[in-house]
């Protein structure tokens, strides 16, 4: 993968875990809609053949020494697109549940609102989507926790398909969440004042491999999201910890 | 209430023998040694000056000192598991940067390769 040849450039970045069924047609899809941009994939040290499934589809590949979560899989893709100088990062997951089509239309309300983040929502403008009713009371007790934290309603915080530009990449490089990041992603950046969009997009299921999110996990992601967005609202930055 | 302060300072001098153990076969490094080291000490001390254990039971307002000396154990285990808690985030921390740049140096290096 080459530095960002001109300025305002886009990444695509697919984050995957064991995603050797899926991954492959993501890159194809991606590719076909949004031809000549760089599309890295951030192999999260999976033990199936996702890695040479990417490569074969024609992506560059971060692939990380052993599993660190989503966080650190993703955080990996955007302090590898800021070193190399991207503008903006659009996160399509490896999974297949992401649609490639609606990329045009976030990395356009990035564009032209000068927002920090989009976020592709199920919810925004009631696209009619639906989600497992355990999911669906998580999302809406986020949205009621998240509403006066962030100042403004956010209808789908869950979601993982956003775009970020690169102040947001500076951010993120320095401060993102390691487990369940999207909704603690969100409160990271409300205490910089940045401001995100949505854009209505439709959900596909996943095209192979099993959500992170199970069922018995989905209480422990509440409370562990919720407790993280508290503390995050809590954290002191004026003295970061030695690194 | 004696049998009680035997068992404790049998219990101290074990845990100072295991951590010195430990970090003679460099299963502890020294400096997590002293907080261990501390905490035994300090029940091992207290464990054998039943004065102070009554004082302490009565400026805590309770008439039973060996559940003062229960409390005074929770509380300084409570700070070595805190300051452990401490370091393992400090580490994991420092580890997934580590990863991530691992991971960055080698596919720079794999670029570069291809290109050449």
């Amino acid at each position: 993968m080459r530095r960002a040849a001109q300025p305002n450039q886009l990444m695509i970045l697919i984050p995957a875990f064991n995603e050797e069924g899926a991954v492959a047609d993501v890159i194809r899809e991606v590719n076909q809609v949004m031809p000549g941009v760089p599309v890295l994939v951030t192999d999260d040290a999976s033990r199936d053949d996702t890695y040479t499934q990417a490569k074969s589809a024609g992506a560059d590949v971060l692939r990380l020494p052993y599993h660190l979560g989503l966080g650190g899989c993703v955080q990996a893709g955007y302090k590898l697109a800021f070193e190399l100088g991207y503008e903006y990062v659009i996160r399509v997951d490896g999974d297949g549940q992401h649609d490639p089509k609606y990329i045009p239309a976030l990395l356009d309300v990035l564009r032209k609102t000068g927002c920090h983040m989009v976020i592709g929502s199920r919810f925004y403008q009631n696209n009619g989507e639906h989600t497992s009713s355990v999911r669906a009371i998580g999302i809406w007790v986020f949205r009621l926790v998240l509403r006066p934290i962030l100042g403004k309603p956010v209808h789908d915080p869950t979601s993982g398909f956003v775009g970020v530009n690169r102040d947001t990449l500076r951010v993120f490089t320095g401060s993102f969440p390691l487990e369940y990041p999207e909704i603690e992603a969100l409160v990271v950046l409300q205490r910089k004042r940045f401001r995100f969009e949505e854009v209505p997009v439709r959900m596909r299921k996943r095209k192979a491999g099993r959500s992170t999110i199970t069922a018995i996990k989905s209480l422990y992601y509440i409370i562990h999201v919720l407790l993280g967005v508290f503390v995050n609202i809590l954290k002191f930055e004026g003295r970061r910890r030695k690194r | 209430m004696g049998r009680l302060l035997n068992i404790m300072s049998v219990l101290s001098l074990l845990l100072m023998a295991v951590v010195l153990f430990s970090v003679r076969r460099s299963h502890i490094r020294v400096e997590y040694s002293v907080s261990w080291l501390g905490a035994a000490l300090i029940l091992l001390v207290l464990s054998r000056s039943p004065g102070a254990l009554y004082w302490i039971a009565s400026q805590l307002g309770l008439t039973d000192p060996p559940l003062a000396l229960l409390i005074l154990v929770f509380c300084i285990f409570l700070v070595v598991i805190y300051r452990l808690s401490v370091v393992i985030s400090d580490l994991k921390d420092a580890n997934i940067a580590m990863a991530q740049r691992v991971a960055i140096i080698e596919f720079q290096l794999q670029s570069l390769n291809e290109k050449q």
